[in-house]
């Protein structure tokens, strides 16, 4: 382990990923600043300006041109990194699906913000949940430590060349976009040899020859033209292919990081926190883990068999891991830091029930939605979280499934 | 759907192109048509250099213009921007 050369830095969540794509030294940055991001654009910017990087930065005057870009210059074989938020993330959307279909592993930093209207500039999983099907693989961190870590590990994972899909990596908004803490850093030798060179995958041209899969004038290639009824089905499942292959991948990469710098993730896909004898399990992901283990802890004092899952990986999602890890539990509950308007509760919520129903047997499920727009939750509220589950435990009766945690009723 | 269609793990990612574009007849999307008048073309070639299929050649032998309407898709650049009006966009009668 590389321990000897550790060194600790102070940086907000924004500033870690900002200097992790700095060690990263990618080729080409597209990025538009928008709040609670904004931070990751400048400090690269500073980086670009003062020779500390050979990124080429290119300032767009919109998020749907920073994600083309990206796309543009991947395409090319060049590594490329990006970030937004919010309204900066809806207005990508169209190129999301352009960006995934074309396999360009752009690696996109969110931090996680409400979506307008009203106005709201905090906190919550509103975009990205709404990119859920764009086919981006979506990690979700915990601390500014992990969005350090996994903006390094996102490369690994994206650029393999049997995965070969861009990936976003979200971190919750102000709550760690803004907040200092320690991160521990590696040296920028170590980042280099764990990412390496970017990886191609070998495609056949038009002319027969087995080529790497970039734009090159010396292997003229024509990407994604036009397929219509007798193709198009037919590159979407190759595009689901990545996705599974990414649930192996981010595991692997997860393991190898944690050679080189002592942290994992769980096992990258879920991380388990006290879950082997746990009867009453909240499952969560981003920020809101952090607490939530603090509350954990208070209850194991008490006695309580309180355990919580965090889900890293929302896509793909684990869904043998979820099933391994609640399928002991006596009640479960989901939260979701966002809405899905009319339907059945939030869209973990919907994710995590969904991946147990085969199970012979499986707990009552239930759903919070909390936190939108920044609306905070203290610990006193998150514990009500568990007593419910002790309760619905206790009795049997699920009583409502879908509930909302800190809303003045 | 054609049995000689290839299966996902048969086919290149991302949609990268098996054939060349020449195999793409594009000349069956047209509605209108270019029709060239000889007397009027001073042959200054800005509908060849225009066209953005290559559909217009320009022959040196005979220095004469020509026109591939396997690929003309009848988009009418060449006749919008002919200086000569020597192009006029005729409804496309012909088959396929």
């Amino acid at each position: 382990m590389a321990q000897q050369n550790k060194k600790t830095l102070a940086f907000n969540g924004d500033e870690a990923v900002a200097f992790a794509v700095k060690q990263c030294n990618v080729d080409v940055v597209a990025a538009y600043p928008i709040t609670p991001q904004t931070i990751i654009v400048e400090r690269f910017s500073e980086y670009v300006a003062n020779g500390e990087v050979q990124t080429q930065f290119v300032c767009t005057e919109s998020e749907h041109s920073a994600i083309t870009a990206s796309l543009s210059a991947s395409t090319t074989g060049a590594r490329t990194f990006t970030a937004s938020a919010s309204a900066g993330l809806a207005l990508m959307h169209e190129m999301l699906f352009v960006t995934s279909g074309s396999r360009a592993p752009v690696v996109m930093a969110i931090a996680n913000r409400a979506l307008s209207a009203p106005l709201n500039i905090h906190g919550d999983h509103s975009d990205s949940m709404a990119q859920r099907d764009s086919g981006w693989i979506q990690l979700y961190v915990e601390n500014a430590q992990e969005a350090y870590d996994s903006i390094i590990q996102a490369y690994k994972i994206a650029e393999s060349c049997d995965v070969s899909l861009p990936i976003m990596v979200g971190l919750d908004g102000f709550t760690l976009s803004h907040s200092l803490e320690n991160v521990d850093i590696l040296s920028d030798e170590a980042v280099t040899d764990f990412i390496g060179e970017r990886q191609l995958p070998q495609v056949l041209t038009h002319e027969g020859k087995s080529v790497p899969f970039k734009l090159d004038p010396k292997n003229p290639m024509t990407m994604g033209p036009v397929a219509f009824q007798n193709y198009y089905f037919e590159f979407k499942r190759q595009q689901e292919e990545g996705m599974k292959n990414a649930l192996k991948r981010i595991q692997e990469v997860n393991s190898e990081f944690a050679k080189i710098s002592g942290r994992c993730y769980g096992n990258g896909l879920i991380d388990k926190y006290k879950l082997e004898d746990a009867e009453v399990i909240v499952v969560c992901a981003g920020s809101t883990s952090g607490t939530l283990k603090v509350i954990v802890d208070e209850l194991r004092a008490c006695g309580v068999k309180a355990g919580l899952l965090r889900l890293r990986t929302f896509r793909p999602l684990p869904v043998e891991d979820l099933k391994n890890a609640l399928k002991n539990a006596k009640a479960v509950a989901v939260m979701d830091k966002s809405m899905s308007f009319g339907g059945f509760g939030g869209a973990i919520f919907h994710e995590v029930r969904h991946s147990l129903y085969d199970s012979p047997v499986h707990p009552p499920v239930i759903n919070y939605i909390y936190g939108l727009g920044g609306r905070d939750y203290s610990p006193s509220e998150l514990r009500i979280v568990f007593d419910d589950l002790a309760e619905i435990a206790k009795t049997g009766d699920t009583g409502k499934q879908v509930r909302y945690l800190g809303l003045r009723e | 759907m054609s049995s000689k269609d290839k299966t996902w793990k048969e086919i290149s990612i991302a949609g990268v192109c098996p054939k060349s574009s020449e195999s793409f007849k594009t000349g069956d999307w047209k509605t209108y048509m270019p029709i060239l008048d000889t007397e009027k073309c001073i042959v200054c070639l800005t509908c060849v250099m225009l066209c953005p299929d290559g559909a217009i050649n320009w022959i040196p032998d005979t220095n004469k213009i020509s026109f591939d309407y396997t690929f003309c898709k009848g988009c009418g650049i060449c006749a919008n921007e002919c200086p000569a009006k020597a192009l006029t966009m005729k409804i496309d009668n012909t088959e396929g």
